[in-house]
């Protein structure tokens, strides 16, 4: 690891203010993904403005059908709020599939949709049920948010403070993990929501997470597993790697799909 | 009679250490004034190295110095070599390339060094080293043999044309020839044996420290054979001469043969600390493991086995090409072909085989030994084909392994290896029953209800163990002698210490062989300490690898312990005045058989060191030592039957049931051998179904660290069932076959055969990841709709 300067901030003023600071600094959430990258030489941020101390981002709420977990609420905490469970289980479920015990204590929401990894499941669930992802500045729709691989609509400095889930009537994830990794090699979110049934794909595709349109038109019009067979994803847009070639992410996104239906 | 001995379950007296944090292995190593290593490596799989700036580096804080393969080679350290000789169809010798512990003027593989920062911390050491700069001439590279072997393909060592190492054959060609041609049925199947990282859990580590006053260097390194590491250091590579080199493995966590050879960092660390006068230490990360540590397998064969009407195999042909990566390792050319092709008979009569095998250099790390080395490319290459045939024939893939079983012992092989025992209708029989082979079809009728694809698998694995009597392996090629040597030194009050040249990286020999020494003198083994790994306590040994530990090392114990008993009986004759043959040794007592005259065993050491009372012309001293060499191989061998379920869906295969039957001979400690076919049956399905290192057509790893290389963790295994039908090996004086690697080596084709009995299709090849098996699914659906 290169040398860096740690701060832990108080406020999500106190940490933005920090950050405009630095030479080139970055916040630290639960640092799942930033601390081994750093570990590794490959990220060398001038300081680390640590937000997962901010009291104010660990909160979660239920208002009417709005479900708002703040961004520093690690992933076990999701997984254990009886809260979210009973509001949106699939997202409690979600949360609870995440890496394993260790990742799930540090890991935060706030931290994995800003580094919009495309094997990450929270940007399945943000698309796939319609999210709002609030920052310290404005609000922007989870469809304009997930930019590309590892890049979110969030300008320099501005930091994610919470995530806001509308209730879905129903909703249910499916995730084929990475033999190795145990990240998504293809995740689905499919949901039936007020504005109709959504469908998000993570791990699977060359250019990040992304609604499967064709998905969710068979599922709008037939709410089962079973419409999911035969539904198309072309091969073209998927990822190929030496854990699964593109055709074979593409034939799971329609099982994974009916899967998610099933756990709906 | 103590509890202790032979066949007991005593508790592993090391894992009190182990499993309280309290293991001393190198990294825990501190010396006074010691520095830090951190090397430079090249980031290109094939490139002439153009320059070398260190100015940079050598300015920064905490540098001690950077030192250069020119330096190196200038101060007459000698190249890295490969200790076993093989000589070619033509009678040529194999090309062995230059291996500079530092590149001088060319770098071949991604992770070749080219120069090492010293420095006063890791932090400062790794810092510098980013900031060597180093001028690469970038060249093409070839990272697999079909492309090594191209013609116009890269050039790798000058004195290796084509790539070529050597082009060897074993076997009687013509016959094995006119027996297929003249075969009722052929099998032929192109098989790769997939490449694998080997991942001890304790990476790869040195502390070396010259000590300018005496002349003298001792290291510290993770070695599963220190006093290899320290004859090989002293007479190839020039570091020191042995009576000035003191090499100690204190505890070492895993090895699986990557700790078997000596690498360029524990050189390098010996000669950095003799030029700067500083203890140098070196630990590598787990991402310098991937790319540094000598990989295992990486074969291509195309095989062809023949049967007569009655279905008996009459002729075997295998050719192979073996990848050797850029340089060859200490031991790299005995596996693909002494270790590998002597095997290819397997369990079977077969009275033709023929291999011939060619080894190309490749711009990749160096591949070598992994456990089991070169019998789990043989096994699986037997045992994919003769489960082929028996689909091909329609014939029960048991019952065809059955009539083919070799039963007289001793049997000949057309492949140098003598069958010494073994019982493998007996093994069969064994696992058929507790897998319950005859229920499999109900089970694969509920399966499928179930929308799951249920598949059975066979594997009737033989190997060759206790490696090796010493003039046989000398007339193949080997550079050394495969013997072990041991010491009894009983102390005057009784205690005994057992130094032996077998050196542990988590077999158990600390409770192992302090069994075998209760069982023969009935003391506690509490009472009985095991020496090992320090070249400067234990005289010699050839070190841990082939399950040769317990054969070879033990039975050199046991030698050793036949001189003492001799000597102890003849001091206990004397002073209870009785005759030899009258004397027994138990319950802690030397006794004169049918009487109440015994001494205590206390007492008969007492004796010996006192010499008050010792017969006319007895040296004073309760001390003796042996070496043993071995006579035959041994031969594990063994039937593991597997069944899994495939999601045809997703290509996800669970195993649902596996089952062992082995045959190893004597065991000392069911739970130690249990413990080791659990773990090499996990890491044989990890081979099977997950592990792969895999390289870019330029030499880049792509598969450099956990997200990508693919480990067997608890969930993905079944439990086992685990069970033994042993017959005695004739050949050691212990009548032990060896248990380190049969799980490795048995359970791979088990699993595929599995696989592909389940999925209707022959063509899959490991790892068996769920994305292959869902392509082979595939085919099976193209063909059929095709018809």
């Amino acid at each position: 690891m290169y040398d860096t300067t740690y701060y832990r901030a108080s406020s999500v003023s106190d940490a933005t203010s920090k950050l405009a600071g630095t030479e080139d600094g970055m916040f630290l959430a639960g640092g799942q993904t930033l601390i081994p990258t750093m570990k590794q030489r490959l990220a060398a941020p001038s300081d680390l403005v640590d937000v997962s101390g901010i009291d104010a981002l660990k909160n979660i709420s239920v208002d009417g059908e709005v479900v708002t977990i703040g961004a520093a609420c690690t992933h076990a905490q999701v997984a254990g709020s009886s809260e979210v469970a009973q509001a949106i289980p699939a997202l409690a479920s979600l949360a609870g599939g995440i890496g394993d015990p260790a990742v799930r204590a540090r890991g935060t929401i706030g931290g994995s949709i800003a580094n919009n990894d495309p094997a990450a499941d929270y940007p399945a669930a943000c698309l796939g049920l319609g999210a709002t992802i609030v920052t310290d500045t404005r609000e922007i729709p989870a469809d304009e948010f997930f930019v590309g691989m590892f890049e979110t609509a969030l300008d320099e400095g501005e930091m994610v403070t919470a995530v806001k889930f509308p209730k879905p009537t129903k909703a249910g994830y499916a995730k084929f993990p990475n033999p190795a990794s145990r990240y998504a090699m293809v995740g689905v979110m499919a949901a039936q929501t007020g504005n109709g049934v959504r469908v998000a794909v993570t791990g699977a595709g060359n250019d990040g997470v992304f609604r499967h349109n064709a998905l969710e038109e068979a599922l709008g019009a037939n709410w089962s597993a079973d419409a999911t067979q035969g539904v198309a994803t072309d091969a073209d847009d998927m990822l190929s790697d030496i854990h699964g070639s593109a055709e074979y992410r593409a034939h799971l996104v329609s099982v994974m799909a009916g899967r998610a239906v099933d756990n709906s | 009679m103590t509890d202790q001995g032979i066949g007991a379950r005593v508790l592993r007296k090391e894992d009190k250490r182990f499993i309280t944090g309290k293991g001393k292995y190198t990294d825990d190593i501190v010396q006074p004034n010691q520095a830090y290593a951190a090397f430079v490596r090249s980031p290109h799989a094939h490139a002439n190295v153009k320059s070398i700036d260190a100015s940079a580096a050598e300015a920064m804080e905490g540098v001690e110095a950077v030192l250069n393969g020119h330096q190196l080679t200038g101060d007459g350290i000698g190249n890295i070599i490969c200790g076993w000789g093989i000589t070619s169809k033509d009678g040529s010798p194999m090309n062995m390339g230059a291996w500079s512990a530092l590149a001088t003027d060319k770098v071949r593989y991604v992770g070749d060094a080219v120069a090492v920062v010293i420095a006063d911390s890791k932090a400062q050491a790794q810092a510098a080293a980013e900031a060597v700069m180093v001028e690469y001439e970038v060249l093409p590279a070839t990272s697999n043999v079909l492309a090594s072997m191209k013609e116009g393909a890269p050039q790798i060592h000058e004195n290796a044309p084509g790539n070529l190492i050597f082009d060897w054959e074993i076997g009687n060609k013509d016959e094995t020839d006119a027996a297929l041609a003249s075969a009722h049925h052929t099998t032929t199947m192109d098989i790769t044996n997939n490449r694998l990282s080997p991942n001890p859990m304790e990476p790869r580590s040195a502390v070396a420290t010259f000590d300018e006053s005496e002349d003298h260097y001792t290291l510290y390194t993770t070695s599963q054979n220190p006093h290899v590491a320290r004859l090989v250091l002293s007479a190839f590579y020039n570091v020191a001469p042995e009576h000035k080199l003191r090499v100690i493995a204190p505890d070492v966590g895993g090895g699986f043969g990557a700790k078997i050879y000596i690498y360029p960092e524990e050189i390098v660390c010996l000669w950095a600390s003799m030029k700067t006068n500083r203890s140098v230490k070196w630990t590598s990360t787990r991402s310098e493991a991937f790319l540094t540590d000598a990989h295992g397998r990486d074969h291509v064969s195309t095989a062809t086995m023949g049967f007569d009407a009655d279905n008996n195999i009459v002729g075997f042909k295998v050719n192979t090409k073996a990848n050797l990566g850029a340089y060859m390792s200490l031991f790299s050319s005995s596996v693909p072909t002494y270790l590998y092709a002597t095997l290819l008979s397997g369990q079977y009569n077969i009275a033709n085989v023929y291999c011939d095998v060619q080894t190309y250099y490749t711009n990749t790390v160096p591949v070598d030994a992994y456990r089991g080395a070169g019998r789990p490319e043989a096994a699986y290459l037997i045992e994919r084909m003769i489960e082929t045939a028996a689909r091909e024939l329609g014939v029960d893939p048991g019952e065809l392994r059955r009539q083919n079983f070799v039963r007289e012992f001793p049997h000949q092989t057309p492949v140098i290896m003598a069958y010494d025992s073994g019982d493998f209708a007996g093994n069969l029989d064994q696992a058929k029953a507790a897998a319950d082979v005859a229920g499999f079809p109900a089970r694969k009728e509920e399966a499928a209800k179930r929308g799951k694809l249920r598949g059975l698998g066979y594997s009737n694995y033989i190997e060759a163990c206790g490696i090796a009597p010493s003039a046989a392996v000398g007339s193949l090629g080997a550079g050394v002698g495969l013997w072990e040597s041991a010491e009894v030194r009983v102390n005057p009050v009784g205690t005994i210490e057992i130094l032996t040249g077998s050196h542990s990286h988590g077999q158990g020999h600390e409770t192992t062989f302090a069994q075998l020494v209760s069982e023969r003198f009935d003391l506690p083994t509490d009472n009985i300490q095991i020496v090992h790994g320090d070249t400067d306590k234990v005289q010699f040994g050839m070190g841990t690898y082939g399950s040769r530990s317990g054969a070879v090392g033990m039975s050199a114990i046991s030698k050793a312990l036949d001189k003492v008993e001799a000597k102890v009986k003849k001091i206990a004759a004397h002073v209870l005045e009785a005759s030899e043959d009258d004397i027994v040794i138990e319950g802690g007592e030397v006794k004169v058989k049918g009487t109440d005259k015994a001494m205590g065993w206390h007492e008969v050491g007492l004796s010996a060191y006192t010499a008050h009372n010792l017969p006319e012309g007895m040296e004073p001293g309760l001390k003796e030592g042996a070496f043993y060499d071995p006579t035959n191989f041994t031969f594990p061998a063994g039937c593991y039957i597997c069944e899994v379920e495939v999601d045809p869906q997703t290509g996800v295969t669970e195993i649902v049931q596996f089952t062992a039957s082995d045959d190893f001979g004597t065991i000392i400690n069911p739970m130690i051998v249990e413990g080791q076919v659990h773990g090499g049956i996990a890491q044989g399905i990890g081979q099977a179904m997950m592990e792969h290192a895999v390289y870019d057509d330029d030499g880049q790893l792509l598969s450099g660290s956990y997200m990508d290389y693919c480990m067997p963790r608890a969930d993905d295994v079944p439990n086992y069932t685990v069970s033994h039908h042993s017959t005695t090996c004739p050949g050691n004086p212990l009548g032990m076959k060896g248990c380190g690697e049969a799980g490795a080596i048995g359970s791979p084709p088990a699993v595929i055969n599995a696989i592909t009995d389940a999925i209707g299709n022959n063509n899959l090849s490991m790892p068996a990841t769920p994305s292959r098996v869902w392509a082979a699914l595939q085919q099976v659906s193209a063909a059929q709709a095709a018809e």
